[in-house]
This record gives C-alpha cells, structure tokens and sequence, in this order.
C-alpha cells in the first residue's frame, strides 16, 4: 500500500498523534476488558429486527456475538497489545479460576484467558454458536429455591481476571451484554433483596478496585429495558444520566456495534498546554487528537524465505577515513558549495520559541478564515482544573463569547516540532439522539505561513487572456443541480476508507487462513442509481446546454488540443523509435554489450517500447533484458 | 532551461523608506539565499532608485534616468549578492519608479532579447510617494500604458510590494499617492502584476513570494457531475508546508538482505503476517482515477476542524472558455446557496488510495482570474474517534462563569480585533512569514561563514509573530485589566508547592518552605488540647496549634500531629484515611508555618518518606491528588 510513511526530518511534526508512540507507551494505555455476556435462554428467544430493510430477526446472543467479533477484528489490529477474555454466565458448564457455578471463561489454546487477542480467538470465537449448547449450554443460573446467583459469580469471575496490572497503568473494563432487566425477577422476599443487594456490593468492590462496568442492554421494542431495575445502581448511573443512557433505536445491530466501538475508544491526552490569555491570566488546557489519518500499520521487514523478522542496524561511517563513528545525530544543508553540518541541538534550538505554550494574540471574525488556511488535521482542546483552579471558568466564558460573537481567537502554538500560528474555533455541544456528536470546546486548526501557501490561481492569470464569469441563467442551472444532487444527511463518519478495508481483509483473510478474501464495498462510489432519475439527468442536460452551447461534442474538444507536453512525448517516442532500429537490440544482449552503450542509447529501446526510463544504468539494462525475456 | 527565471529587484531606498529598509534587507537577502539553494542558476539583478547617484546603462545611452543605480547587474546567484543586498545604502533623493521599472526592463532584455527563453520577472519594492516626472510626450498614463505593453509583449511579470500605512513615517501626499495607484493599476490591467499593499513590517516581510518551485498539477482531467456531465479542471497543491531538506551525515545503512529477499509483514494481533508483494499487488484496492461527484450538502454539515490535510485548488483548464464558465455557475450558485460540494477523487492511475473531500467555492474578485474551487481531505469513519467530554452545562455551578465574567471575556473577545473594520488585517497567513525558516536561513548563512556560529536568536521583527501585539495590548488596556480582575489569580500555589515538597523528598532547605507556603490567616479558635484523640483531626489540629501557651505546648502538639498521621497511614485499608491524613498534613504544615517551626515540619517530612509500605501508596496518592 502506498500510504506515506512518516519521514524522520527534524522540521516535521511527529509529536501530536499519540499512536505514533504507541509503541513506547504501551504500557501506560493498556487497556483489558472482559466481555460479560448473558447466555441465558432468553438470549436466545428473544429477537430484534437485523436492520431496517432486512425482516430477518436475529436473537440477541448473536447480536451480541457478532457485536463481540467485530470488535476483536477491529482491536487486533489497532490496539492489539490490549488484552482481553470472554465469559459467559447463565451457562450449564462451568469454567473458571473459582469454580462457580453459571460462569464459563471462553478460550482458545496458547492464551491466557485474559491476555492478547489472536487469529485463533477470532477464528474459534466466530464458530461458537454452533458448538454452544454442545459445550458451554445455555441455563438459567438464577432459580427459586436455590440461592444461587450467577449474575454475582459472573463479576466475581470478570474481577479475579482483572486483578492482574496496576489500575494506574492499565484501563480495566467489564462490559455486559444483557436482555434480563431484572435478574432476580423470579425471586421472592428477602432472599430478593437478599441477593440483590450482595451483587450491587460485589459490583461495587469491583468498581473500588478501578474496575469500570458497563452495561449494553438488549431490547425489543415491545419489552423496553428497564435501567432503573437494578443496573442504574449497579453500574452507578445518576438520576440525570438515565434519560440519555437508552439510546432511542438500540435494538438494532448497528446500533450496538456503533455503540460497542464508541466505548470501546479510550479518551488519551495528547499534551497538557498552557494558555496564556493576557498577561498574568493563562489556563491548562488538555489536547486530544479527534481526527488523525489511520494508517495499515507498522512494517515488520522479514526474510523472504524463513519469514523470519530482519533486524535493521545501522552503521555509521565516516566519509573521509571511511572508518566505522558513533551514531550521528548531525545533520547537513548543501549551501554555496559547502555542506552546513547541525547539530541536533542546533536544529532545535532555531525552531525554539516559546516554549510549549499557547500565547493568545487576538480574535478575528469566522469569515476570516479562509477555507485554505489549513496544513494537517485540527486538535481538540478541553480545560483542565488540575493545575490551575479557574481554567475551565475562564475558559466557558471565553467559549461562549466567541461563539456568540462569532469570532475565532488567533494564537501562537510553541510547540517544539513546528512552531506556528493557530486558529481556535469555539465548538458548542452537539447531542444527537441521545448521544454526543459534537463535544463542547475549541478546535486548534494550525495555519499556513506566507511561505506555505501558493499562488496558483495569479500564475495562471496570463495564459487566461479573456475571463468570463456565468450568467445569472447559468447559475440559476447550477442551483437546480445542485438542489437534486442533494445529500441531506451527509456526515463525514459514513464512508469507510475502502483501501484500509482491503487491507485489513486481506491480513485477516492471510492470518485466519480463510481460502477467500472477503468482498469489500466501496461506499465511496456515487450513486448511480440517484443519478440516472430522470429529474437529475434534466438538470444536468440543461446546465450542460446553459454552459457549454448546443451542440457541444466532447470527444472533439478532448482530440482537438493535445496539450504540449503530450506533443512533446509523441515526437521524442518517434524519434526513440526510429534510433532504436539501428541497433540489434538481441545481439547486443546475447553478447553482454548493453552495457557497454550510453543510457541515451538504452532509453531508445526503452522509450520505444513504452517502458519506464527511470534509474540507474544497470536498472535499465536489466529491464531491458527482463522485457527481451533474457 | 524554461524553468529559469531572471529576476530584478527594483528597490526605493529614497529618505521616505529609510525606516524599512532593514526589512527590505533581510526579505531580499533571504530571497536569494532560498535562490542560491533551490534555484542555483537563477539570474539575479538588483536596481535602487532614490540615490544621490546615477548609474546605469540607459543614462549612458540616452541621458535622464536620474538617481538610478544598477548595484548588481544581471548574473548568477552568489554569496556576495547576499551580503550586499545585507547593506543596501540609503539614498538621499526622492525616486521615480517609472525609471527604475524602465531600467529593470532594459537589463532584462538586453539580457534576454528573445521571449520565452526565461521567465522575465520585476519585483518593486517602494512607498509610492514620490510623483513620477511628467514625460515629454503624451501623459503619464499613455507613458505607463506603452511600458506596460512592453513588458506584456516581453512575457514580463512583475510583482509591486507598495509600503504605506504606519510604515511610512512623513504623510503621504494624496494627490500623488492616488495618481502613483492609478498608475500601478494599468500595470496591473495590462501585464501580470500582483499590486500588495502592506502596512506593518511583519507583512511586509511575508509579501514576496520567496519559493519558486514550479508548481506542479496533482490531476488533469474531468470533475465528474454524472457520466454525461464533465468539466475540465486541472487541480494543484494551494498550501503545502515549506520545509528545507536536511540529510543526515555520514550514514550509510547497512543492507545484508537485499529488497528483493524481504518481505513485508504485518502485526495481525501476536501473528506476524507476511505479505508479499506481488501478492499484495493481486489483491490490493485498485480504484479507477477520477475525480467525482457524490453530491451536494449544506455548508454547515462539514465544520470546519474535519479539514485533514494540506489544502487544493481545482481551477478550470487554462484556454478552456467552457470549463471556466461551468466552474463559475457553480461556485456562485454554491455560494448563493451555502453549500458545497462532496467529491471521491482518485488523482493518480495506479493509485491505491481513495480520498473523500469537500468542494468550497472561491469566487474571484479579480478581472483576470476565473472562479474556482478549493478543495480539503475529509476523514474517513476510522479516522474519527468518538471520545466523550462533560457538557459545560452539567458542570458544577461553581465552576460556571458569572454574569460579570461572561461580560468581560465579551469585551476581551470583541476589543482584542486582529481585523478591524476597514484597516489592514494583521497576521493574515498570506502575509506571515515563517520565523523558523527565517531563523533556519540567517543560521545558514552564518554557518557558511563560521562553521561554529552560534544560532542566532529570534528576528525582532518576526518576534510580533509569536507574542501578543504591545499597540494592540495598550490600546485595550481597561478591557485587559478589568478581565484581568474577574478572573483572580488562578494558580493554586500552595498546593502545588506541597506536592513538589513531598516528591522532591522534603530535601527543601527551611528558606525554601517559609517562601513557598502561603502563611494562613491566624483566625483559629483557642481551645487547650492535650492529646489528639478526636475524631476530626484536620479541626483538632487547627485548634490546638491556636493553644500556643508555651514554646513546649507547641512542640508537644507538632508531635502529637505527626504520631497521628503515622497512625492514619498505618492504618489505612487500602487509601481510605489518605485523604484525612493529607488533611492533617496540610493543616500541620500551615501550623509550622505560622508557628515558626518549618524545621519540625521538614523534618517530619523526611521521616515520613523513610516509613514503611503502606506510605509507597500514601506517596502516590498524594501525587495523585491534584485539587483539594
């Protein structure tokens, strides 16, 4: 894949997307998780609709598995040093560290029952529903007369497998995939409350432990599920967060992957910044990276034929004695016939500013900044008491005036990598059905220099001659274009990226030794569908007439012009062609004298036979002679 | 070679431009520098006008042409040029830059008298005060247009950098600065010549166009509306980072396996992957080059933070009356009606990557340049991580500004303008100058020099870049004062200190604690206390330390306090007294404080970091604890 590779210049900045040191602080994000689902018979019967077009319904266990599977394909491979288990409870088998009863730890061999995921996981995982009720079967755990209580012994399970690693290094997590809004329903009395209440402790103990549960319920539209129940308290929901916690449509499956991966993303400050407002005023402010380009993936080089992973050194060598040196961290710059060699803590030093802070300069109207003013993704910032108390009143009040007044605030980043000149976009809350869309803070858009930005439209100006601008019946034809082309809901969450989807397919497909590589859709196509109805082709065929004329044929403006450069290439392929013949191209290859021709001389053949002329002379030589099949 | 280019300064260096002309100095210096290193065999000529001196070819030929100096003649680029442009002299008479324009024309010429053969280019750099002279025959305007003329029929460009606004020290006459702008602007009607007007010495720097690399198209071809509906449109990079291009000394890395025995593997959880490329060629995502429409969508369904990457330009075909009309219906029609347009492009045959983006129109006040389009990277669903913030509406009301607060920040954001109305607009990117690369250049040249030269610091003129404008803060003082006053001094400098005390191990001499611990107001209750026994410590111990009879009770209770923090600690499950014992600490060093008994205090200190276990937690929590 041909996704760039970040380069190692010093001018470069490297420092702001946190997954690029992944691999450093590993340690410090992990995150473990145990997966927690009901497998009790009404798992099982009750069903939901699998999508809005489809009538098929599915049960909510499998909506929960495949919830489970998606993401696991998704963490293996963007956080896979993670760790993870998957338990089951209201089971008949039983397999667990305590032996109780109802609970049963899914695994595969070679693994820990938490620990990192593998293909094999994946792969086992994905074919258990048709093995369940043979091994693991599906049981009601929690039955009058006994005091039983799988629900308890599942959180007990999820908390022994999570006691290992500190809870200040690693993130610990207990998701539960459940349809039963009141688990001890079928129990009467003061074993009830009874019950009851030894769970909510033991949730509780958990929680102490900095374990975090969560709750994604299942439902069917005729049987709501009920927070208040009991899982309100369980997983400490207050009385103002019960309204937003159901999500409106949440029995459908994409709901519930979208929620799943929502959750499944852990907030990680990027920097902690200090804003100085005036002088004398500044708040902390933490950074986040909301957007970042993903990309397939660290390359590991291995040996073609043992896949064994190579190892890269590097030598340094010294261009006057050509002796081995110690590492150089020196740089240099061809200036004036002479290389200008500097130090790493020169280059540094001239890209030091201010250190690290944001210096506010001033505000500016929002139509100031123009759509071009943009280098690389923006940065989200959010306010922090911790260090200095007031930040975040100081920092609503500013929020609010510059939304109200529509107006950006221009500030001065001193970031160590590339100092420069941002813009600050107050972003009001955006809550939709429910959920957030938008978060409340400022978006940090980091802007162009003079010498970042290009003249284009000026250097053309002459070539132009003539400019004629539409007529108002013109654009009134562009506007009706426009109002039938219309994409109402557009958000920029709906597209996958296509090519990282074949990629992940592929390795998926490699590492789980399936035989075929799953179909990926592009979703990026236009709808060609949307644009065959009748009334967009209109629309279309009168603005084609309204700009370009009636009888406009396009094949003749694409021939009649052939640009300069391709003229250019025309005449020196005939001329390449008609040199070529006064060489015996096979016997010069049969004899071993390619070699012995000027490049001029080879890239006749080449240009002749519309191969690449690019590299050095031994590279043409070689395809030259790949091309004669020699 | 067609992409070489000969450039003539035209610089007014007459009395009214002395204040600038350190300015002017470091933009044309650092102009030749970016030459000497990108564009090595660029020619470069350098003209003042507004010297007590003549010289130059014309005057010898044909007389006039006054106070005129050719100070480089044509050649190519070179160290010295840098240094003289390092010293430019300051004239002493008013300079007409008809004369200096007509100069810079006759070298180019004389240089090059066939068109084509390079690109011909003036840049003039003046106030645009002084009234050029009347001419014999015809008006100054006839005068002006059959230059201008000239220059077209020669492929001239030119580029006119007029200074004015605050940068200009004695008023300008109105009548001659709107005849010379008159006069300009027929340059600008008839050649290719960009008229910037700059009024501080920040923009002034940004206004030459320093970089010169020929930019080139990312795709040629047809923006797709439907299949039957297409507009030629060719589309270039219009911001792009600017950065030099260092390499690494002496490295050579070492390759044993050559490329063609490696393969490349990827992480597929532990399971490392192999994929071979030709195997990765047969299977990877082969999109079809083009450039389509997906649709159109209202403004505001794209905000502004998606934009992901640096910014295009999509510009209609050049000679391409269709193309351009086309593009311009709808770039009004979008902008008459808010929206913009969503585009899959794929640039590249044989590209594997799809990008999704946004289409803005650019409507061009110009006459001579078309509508167009920019064009910014969208990202994909997996670039977007969907992290979650507390509303500022649920937050506690304590940390909610108040009425008289939200009022000051509304004045600070309204009063602290970047862009007045009707004035120059400051740091507009356009016009802002990178400081690194400025310092990176000065460092360069010294370096050439002196291969030991220190880094030199900041350019004083760029230093407006990266800290607020002092004219800007005076002028707003009250609106800074007042917002200075609703919002007290923020930082809580007690409690951070103590957290730095505890972890710098309490190795702070006395001196260090008395400064650094704000004293408390000694407003406590005088109750006798024997012996902490009471379950609130935090109130007992703030008591007793009132009960300050004699030096001995004093000591007495320090001690007591210290047992019983040991003793909350000791006994602490798993954290649960921490926040009490920290309590008493707090309290128990304020009481030292106030006491005169800062040696008790760190000594105590001291102690508690040698204790046992438990106090490993105690420590980090207490480094954990950030508000009180």
């Amino acid at each position: 894949m041909d996704f760039e590779h970040e380069s190692d210049d010093p001018f470069r900045d490297d420092e702001d997307d946190p997954d690029a040191h992944l691999s450093l602080e590993k340690e410090s994000t992990k995150e473990y998780v145990v997966y927690l689902v009901d497998a009790s018979p009404k798992m099982f019967t009750s069903t939901c609709p699998a999508s809005a077009d489809d009538q098929k319904e599915e049960s909510h266990f499998h909506i929960a598995l495949s919830c489970i599977s998606q993401s696991l394909k998704n963490q293996i491979i963007n956080r896979s040093y993670d760790e993870l288990a998957i338990c089951f409870f209201n089971t008949r088998e039983k397999r667990n560290l305590q032996e109780l009863s109802g609970v049963f730890v899914f695994n595969v061999p070679e693994r820990d029952y938490l620990d990192r995921p593998t293909a094999r996981l994946i792969k086992e995982f994905d074919r258990i529903e048709e093995s369940f009720a043979k091994d693991i079967g599906s049981q009601h755990g929690i039955v009058p007369g006994t005091r039983e209580n799988s629900l308890y012994n599942a959180i007990w399970v999820a908390q022994a497998l999570l006691r290992k690693g500190s809870a200040k290094t690693v993130d610990k997590r207990v998701l539960l995939f459940t349809n039963e809004d009141d688990p001890f329903g079928c129990i009467k009395g003061a074993i009830k409350s009874d019950m009851k209440r030894m769970t909510l402790q033991r949730a509780k103990d958990a929680q102490d432990l900095g374990i975090s549960i969560e709750l994604l319920p299942l439902s069917h539209p005729s049987d709501p599920f009920n927070v208040s129940q009991l899982y309100a308290e369980l997983i400490g929901l207050e009385e103002d967060e019960l309204a937003d916690f159901m999500p409106s449509a949440g029995n459908k499956l994409e709901d519930m992957k979208d929620q799943l991966r929502k959750r499944m993303f852990k907030k990680r400050i990027v920097k902690k910044l200090k804003f100085i407002i005036v002088d004398g005023i500044s708040i902390e402010l933490n950074s986040y990276a909301l957007i970042r380009p993903t990309v397939p993936g660290a390359i590991t080089w291995l040996d073609s034929v043992t896949n064994q992973p190579l190892k890269s050194e590097r030598t340094f060598i010294c261009a006057d004695t050509g002796a081995l040196v110690e590492e150089s961290t020196k740089r240099f710059h061809p200036y004036k016939n002479q290389n200008i060699v500097f130090s790493t803590k020169e280059l540094s030093e001239i890209k030091r500013f201010s250190t690290g802070h944001l210096h506010l300069l001033g505000f500016k109207p929002l139509s100031c900044l123009k759509d071009y003013y943009n280098l690389k993704p923006s940065t989200f910032l959010y306010p922090s008491d911790e260090a200095m108390d007031g930040s975040i009143c100081i920092f609503i009040a500013l929020h609010r005036s510059m939304i109200q007044l529509k107006r950006f605030a221009v500030a001065f980043y001193g970031g160590s990598s590339r100092p420069q000149l941002v813009a600050l976009i107050a972003q009001d809350e955006v809550i939709q059905s429910g959920g957030q869309i938008e978060p409340p803070g400022m978006h940090m858009i980091y802007l162009p220099y003079s010498d970042d930005i290009r003249l284009v439209e000026e250097r053309h100006s002459e070539k132009v001659g003539m400019v004629t601008r539409a007529s108002n019946d013109q654009i009134k034809k562009a506007a009706d274009v426009i109002k039938r082309i219309d994409l109402k809901d557009f958000s920029i969450c709906q597209f996958a990226n296509p090519g990282l989807q074949r990629h992940y397919a592929v390795l998926q497909a490699l590492a789980l030794e399936e035989d075929e590589i799953p179909e990926i859709k592009d979703e990026t196509l236009p709808d060609e569908e949307g644009l065959a109805r009748p009334g967009v082709v209109k629309a279309l065929e009168e603005f084609k007439t309204s700009v370009y004329g009636e009888n406009y044929d396009e094949e003749c403006e694409a021939n009649a012009k052939p640009s300069e450069a391709s003229k250019k290439r025309k005449a020196q392929a005939e001329v390449a062609t008609k040199e070529c013949e006064n060489y015996d191209w096979s016997e010069l290859a049969d004899t071993g004298k390619l070699k012995d021709l000027t490049v001029v001389e080879l890239k006749y053949y080449l240009t002749a036979h519309n191969l690449p002329v690019s590299g050095k002379k031994e590279a043409l030589v070689s395809r030259i002679l790949t091309h004669m099949k020699k | 070679m067609a992409n070489k280019e000969a450039l003539v300064l035209l610089l007014d260096v007459g009395p009214s431009m002395h204040s600038v002309i350190p300015v002017i100095e470091k933009l044309c210096s650092m102009l030749v520098q970016k030459k000497l290193i990108y564009n090595r065999h660029d020619k470069v000529g350098v003209v003042l006008f507004g010297t007590k001196e003549t010289y130059n070819e014309l005057t010898l030929e044909l007389g006039g042409y006054r106070h005129v100096v050719v100070l480089k003649n044509l050649k190519d680029v070179d160290g010295d040029m840098v240094e003289a442009l390092q010293k430019l002299p300051r004239g002493t008479k008013d300079g007409d830059f008809l004369d200096a324009i007509v100069v810079g024309m006759d070298m180019l010429i004389k240089m090059y008298p066939k068109a084509n053969k390079v690109k011909k280019r003036l840049c003039l750099i003046t106030n645009a005060q002084c009234p050029i002279k009347a001419s014999i025959e015809g008006t100054k305007e006839e005068q002006v247009t059959t230059i201008a003329k000239q220059m077209s029929v020669h492929g001239t460009r030119m580029e006119s950098i007029i200074v004015r606004g605050k940068l200009c020290r004695k008023k300008a006459n109105k009548t001659t600065a709107s005849e010379n702008h008159r006069l300009l602007n027929i340059f600008s009607k008839e050649t290719s010549t960009r008229i910037v007007y700059v009024g501080n010495p920040v923009s002034l720097f940004g206004a030459l166009k320093t970089q010169n690399k020929t930019p080139h198209t990312v795709f040629r071809g047809d923006l797709e509306l439907s299949s039957k509906m297409k507009i030629k449109v060719w589309v270039y990079k219009k911001t792009i980072e600017e950065l030099p291009n260092l390499k690494k000394c002496y490295e050579s890395p070492d390759i044993v396996v050559p490329s063609d025995q490696r393969v490349r593997g990827y992480h597929y959880g532990p399971q490392l992957v192999p994929m071979s490329k030709v195997a990765l060629d047969a299977v990877k995502f082969k999109p079809e080059k083009g450039v389509k429409l997906l649709g159109f969508t209202n403004s505001s369904n794209v905000l502004r933070h998606y934009y992901m990457k640096d910014v295009n330009i999509f510009i209609p075909e050049p000679e391409n009356t269709n193309a351009m009309l086309a593009l311009s219906a709808l770039a009004r029609a979008m902008k008459e009606m808010n929206k913009v347009a969503i585009l899959r492009c794929v640039w590249r045959r044989g590209q594997t990557k799809v990008v999704i983006g946004v289409l803005t129109p650019n409507i061009s006040d110009k006459e001579n340049i078309p509508d167009s389009f920019y064009f910014n990277v969208l990202p994909f669903a997996e670039d977007v991580r969907e992290f979650q913030f507390p509303s500022f509406s649920k937050l506690p009301a304590a940390l909610q500004p108040n009425q008289q607060q939200l009022e000051a920040a509304a004045n600070l954001v309204e009063m602290l303008d970047l862009a007045p109305c009707g004035k120059e607009k400051a740091l507009l990117p356009d016009f802002t100058p990178n400081p690194v690369l400025e310092r990176f250049y000065r460092c360069l040249e010294l370096k050439s020099k002196n291969p030991g030269a220190a880094v030199p610091p900041i350019d004083e003129t760029l230093k407006k870049i990266t800290e607020p404008d002092s004219n800007l803060v005076l002028k707003n003082k009250s609106v800074i004062d007042s917002f200075r006053r609703c919002f007290e001094p923020n930082e809580n400098p007690r409690h951070k200190k103590l957290r730095r005390l505890l972890l710098e191990k309490s190795s702070s001499s006395e001196e260090d604690c008395n400064r650094d611990i704000t004293p408390l107001p000694s407003n406590l209750i005088e109750v006798k206390v024997d012996s902490v026994c009471n379950p609130t410590p935090p109130q007992v111990f703030e008591a007793m330390s009132g009960s300050r009879n004699t030096q001995d009770s004093v000591v007495k209770a320090i001690k007591d306090r210290r047992n019983k923090i040991f003793e909350l600690i000791d006994e602490s499950n798993d954290g649960d007294n921490y926040p009490e014992a920290l309590q008493c600490l707090t309290a128990l060093q304020e009481k030292c404080i106030v006491d005169q008994e800062s040696e008790q205090f760190n000594d105590f200190l001291r102690r508690l970091w040698n204790f046992d276990r438990n106090l490993q937690n105690f420590r980090g929590y207490l480094a954990s604890r950030d508000s009180p």
